[in-house]
């Protein structure tokens, strides 16, 4: 199949691109947050999504796994229409996403949050006759995945009690159990303290090379180091997109974005 | 600091379902009445239905999070299944409570339905919805239930053909109290299994399920209906025990009651409504010369008191404390 | 003679407007925060038995009491959100359930032990007895005085919400909550006030309902189920839902009692049941 540029409304999709949208919109009443957007991401891509706040990045996230319905416009995984599933189906078929808050277990410990997470995927969650702990592929997957990310030693403690930049992580782990081919990543390093970034953007680099990558950040240096490919959103509308170099170039990126607001 | 070196993931989970002593004590514990209170034997026998239908309620309030309102609806349906079972002449006790748990799964699995797509407020109002609805259909069918005079004419024949139920009560709180065991040691075995755990992340974090590929309303469906199931069953071993069906079993007083009981134990740990259900049933037996508004009043002092200082009931306050003791 | 349908509508929809009275701050204040008070008939009741208290201890005019029970009501409503009510603003469904069910329980047990356990008469003021006769239709003078109140309550609610600045912090807060504190809107503190108006209401109404069906201490909970179904199925922080459900559940109460008293409180149940699941957030509700 093609990889060359598609044409624009074209719902046909190569099977080279990992995720792809057209045309989705969203309006809130009168208030739209997402218009006419259209996102190729190949696979193996390292994408970033930026713009000022309120920009719908987030929104944007959602509508892609399903938390919020779309008016209008596709989404296609791998080729397939899945605009019409549900969050869970989505990532069943390897769509995963953090959040920008962490949305964690507060009263499971790491290894727990995970396992389960493990489980669901395998199809063991419904299973209520045999302990958790007989089901050693599933915790082994788990554990790896913990110690892959440097949770191994923290694996047993509560997560309300695990310092911030380590539920971050935790935040990226349980997103790794599913398995995805296509990963959302909402502001990663968010809320980290300086000391404790860092891990979390090794975390980022050593994800695997198959895995697709879109990340929303705000801090540029960040967004320069990690990204091959940048896309601009200002008031729910794609502005620009374009390599660091052409974008770090654009005079329109920098009146909107680089250049009014010190980055933070 | 860390004792993640020392032992396998693996392992960590396997020993969170192992026997602790303090349970084995319980259990023992339990055998009690049979030798130092046989004058008690009946209010021991009321103690373990009550238990057993509190645990049925931990199972979807705390480990789902669902807040029901209208639980004693299946506890009714037990019943009176159980009841008309043996009013038209079937009173094989255990027969009977394996039909009337069956009726009562049933019903539970018809309403895990509308429960499992609905949240919040709206939940709370239609498990009491539904709860009211259930009392008023038992109460304006009186010519099958008997209405508010209650069901009667039932006989329930000797358990297993021998043991009958007597006035002393030894059958009685033998039955009640081995149904109670028995569905115990299946609802310990169910938290500890990958399902339970899917239950705590439901309560835990509704919005991160579906982001790890979980299916959350089927989870619920699933636990909502084994939790009616053994609701029904514990309202047909208090038809059986007592021989008699009162409006009462499927009243909101009874679903009131035994949400009190949970919360006053402990929800989420298992042992807090069983817990709760001896202490709220030991202390309206000794107190049930008083009106039942003063009864009401420390009822609700409790409450406000759980609300606002013990949030995880008295279990959850024992188990701080010797979290505290342990650091020290 | 017109038929007695139109009797039936009559005294429904009188009873529906009671009904409102005590039901609109329940769903303003759960529509505001999604705060789940389940005590709010016990103001209800409180605002009665001040009322009842005014008029046979203190000999005051009936009508002279009203203000007092919706002071009184407010008051005390002021006071347990200082103490209790604000440490749960973000607590869970259950733990509000608890704290106010058990604040209703309190409060039973404390009306029974003042004022016993039987229904308390009060003497109707002499300017609302008896009825007027309107097309051949008898329609009691206290049930229009009744209608009266509630219509004036609602325009000064919507007129407030509308027109004054409190009004549209308290519109911005139940649409979104999130955005109005964004915008600077100190949403706890209109919570605060919005519950004591609420609160007071629901006095005042408490005290209006004396000579239409009875104050006994178990008032707290035998009407806060129609409340709650009212604030459901006409939908949270609607006052128009409010109204439209009260005047519904008020006309079939009445109704069925009339006309199909086999039934009793079955209609009213499954018609809540229902309206839910078609519709989650009630009638006019928006979540």
């Amino acid at each position: 199949m093609s990889t060359a540029a598609l044409p624009a409304k074209e719902a046909i999709v190569s099977s080279a691109i990992a995720l792809a949208t057209r045309g989705l919109s969203k309006a809130f009443g009168s208030l739209p947050v997402a218009r006419d957007i259209e996102i190729n991401l190949p696979i193996g891509a390292r994408y970033a999504l930026i713009g000022p706040n309120g920009a719908g990045k987030t929104t944007l996230i959602n509508l892609m796994t399903g938390m919020l319905a779309p008016n209008a416009g596709q989404i296609f995984l791998g080729g397939d229409d899945i605009t019409m599933l549900g969050p869970q189906e989505r990532v069943r078929r390897g769509l995963a996403r953090t959040f920008q808050i962490n949305t964690l277990f507060a009263g499971l410990n790491a290894l727990e949050a995970v396992t389960l997470a493990v489980a669901e995927r395998r199809g063991l969650a419904g299973k209520f006759w045999r302990g958790v702990g007989s089901h050693s592929e599933a915790i082994d997957e788990a554990y790896e995945i913990l110690r892959k990310l440097r949770l191994g030693d923290d694996c047993y403690q509560v997560t309300r009690e695990l310092p911030y930049g380590r539920q971050r992580l935790l935040e990226i782990a349980l997103a790794l159990a599913t398995k995805p081919k296509v990963l959302l990543l909402d502001e990663p390093a968010a809320g980290v303290p300086q000391e404790e970034s860092g891990e979390v953007f090794e975390a980022v680099a050593s994800l695997s090379d198959d895995l697709t990558l879109l990340f929303i950040e705000h801090d540029m240096h960040v967004v320069f180091r990690f990204a091959s490919h940048i896309i601009v959103l200002v008031g729910g509308a794609i502005f620009t997109e374009g390599s660091p170099a052409e974008i770090a170039a654009d005079p329109g990126v920098r009146e909107v974005y680089l250049g009014k607001r010190k980055h933070g | 600091m860390t004792s993640a070196t020392t032992i396998t993931p693996q392992a960590y989970l396997q020993a969170q379902s192992r026997w602790h002593p303090l349970e084995i004590a319980f259990w023992l514990a339990t055998l009690l009445p049979f030798v130092l209170f046989p004058d008690y034997l009946s209010l021991a026998s009321q103690i373990a239905i009550t238990a057993l239908f509190a645990l049925s309620l931990d199972l979807i309030l705390g480990y789902a999070g669902i807040v029901s309102l209208g639980h004693a609806a299946f506890f009714g349906i037990g019943a009176y299944t159980a009841g008309l079972l043996s009013k038209f002449g079937w009173g094989d006790p255990l027969s009977g409570l394996v039909l009337a748990a069956a009726a009562a799964g049933l019903v539970g699995f018809a309403a895990s339905f509308i429960i499992s797509r609905f949240r919040h407020f709206t939940l709370i109002m239609i498990t009491l919805g539904l709860g009211l609805l259930a009392f008023e259909a038992a109460n304006r069918a009186h010519w099958l239930t008997g209405g508010s005079d209650g069901l009667q004419g039932m006989s329930i024949w000797p358990v297993l053909g021998i043991f009958k139920f007597d006035l002393y009560g030894y059958t009685a709180y033998a039955y009640s109290l081995a149904a109670l065991f028995i569905v115990f040691l299946g609802v310990r075995r169910l938290i500890n299994s990958p399902f339970g755990l899917a239950l705590r992340g439901i309560r835990e974090n509704w919005v991160r399920m579906p982001a790890i590929g979980a299916d959350s309303r089927a989870h619920i469906r699933k636990a909502f209906t084994i939790a009616a199931a053994i609701a029904g069953l514990a309202g047909a071993v208090l038809a059986q025990t007592t021989e008699n069906v009162s409006l009462e079993s499927i009243s909101f007083q009874r679903s009131a009651d035994v949400l009190v009981m949970l919360v006053l134990g402990g929800a989420g740990r298992l042992y807090g409504g069983l817990v709760g259900a001896a202490i709220f049933m030991v202390a309206r037996d000794q107190f049930s010369g008083i009106a039942p508004q003063y009864w009401y009043f420390w009822i609700g002092v409790l409450l406000v008191t759980v609300v606002m200082v013990l949030p995880n009931g008295i279990l959850g306050g024992l188990s701080h404390i010797y979290a505290r003791w342990r650091r020290k | 003679m017109l038929p007695p349908i139109f009797g039936v509508l009559f005294d429904g929809i009188a009873y529906g407007m009671l009904l409102f009275v005590l039901s609109v701050g329940l769903s303003v204040t759960l529509g505001l925060m999604n705060f789940v008070n389940l005590a709010h008939c016990a103001f209800a009741m409180l605002g009665g038995y001040v009322a009842i208290t005014l008029v046979n201890e203190f000999n005051w005019p009936f009508l002279a009491t009203l203000p007092v029970a919706f002071a009184a009501a407010a008051i005390v409503s002021v006071a347990l959100e200082r103490t209790l009510y604000r440490r749960l603003y973000r607590a869970s469904d259950l733990d509000q359930v608890l704290l106010t069910i058990g604040l209703a329980f309190i409060s039973v047990a404390i009306a029974a032990y003042v004022f016993g356990t039987t229904q308390q008469p009060v003497e109707t003021p002499e300017v609302l007895r008896g009825s007027i006769g309107v097309f051949g239709l008898d329609l009691g003078k206290y049930r229009l005085f009744l209608i009266g109140v509630a219509l004036v309550v609602t325009m000064l609610l919507v007129a407030g919400l509308e027109y004054t600045r409190f009004g549209a912090q308290v519109r911005a807060a139940v649409d979104n909550q999130r955005m109005a504190r964004g915008l600077g809107i100190d949403v706890d503190r209109t919570f605060a006030s919005t519950f004591a108006l609420g609160s007071g209401l629901a006095g005042l109404g408490g005290a209006l309902a004396i000579e239409i069906v009875g104050l006994d201490p178990n008032f707290a909970f035998t009407y806060l189920v129609y409340v709650l179904i009212i604030v459901s199925v006409g939908g949270l922080g609607s006052i128009a839902g409010s109204f439209a459900a009260a005047i519904l559940i008020g006309v079939s109460d009445v109704a069925g009692k009339y006309y199909a008293p086999e039934l009793g409180a079955f209609l009213i149940y499954l018609v809540m049941v229902v309206v839910l699941m078609w519709r989650p957030a009630g009638l006019v509700g928006r979540r």
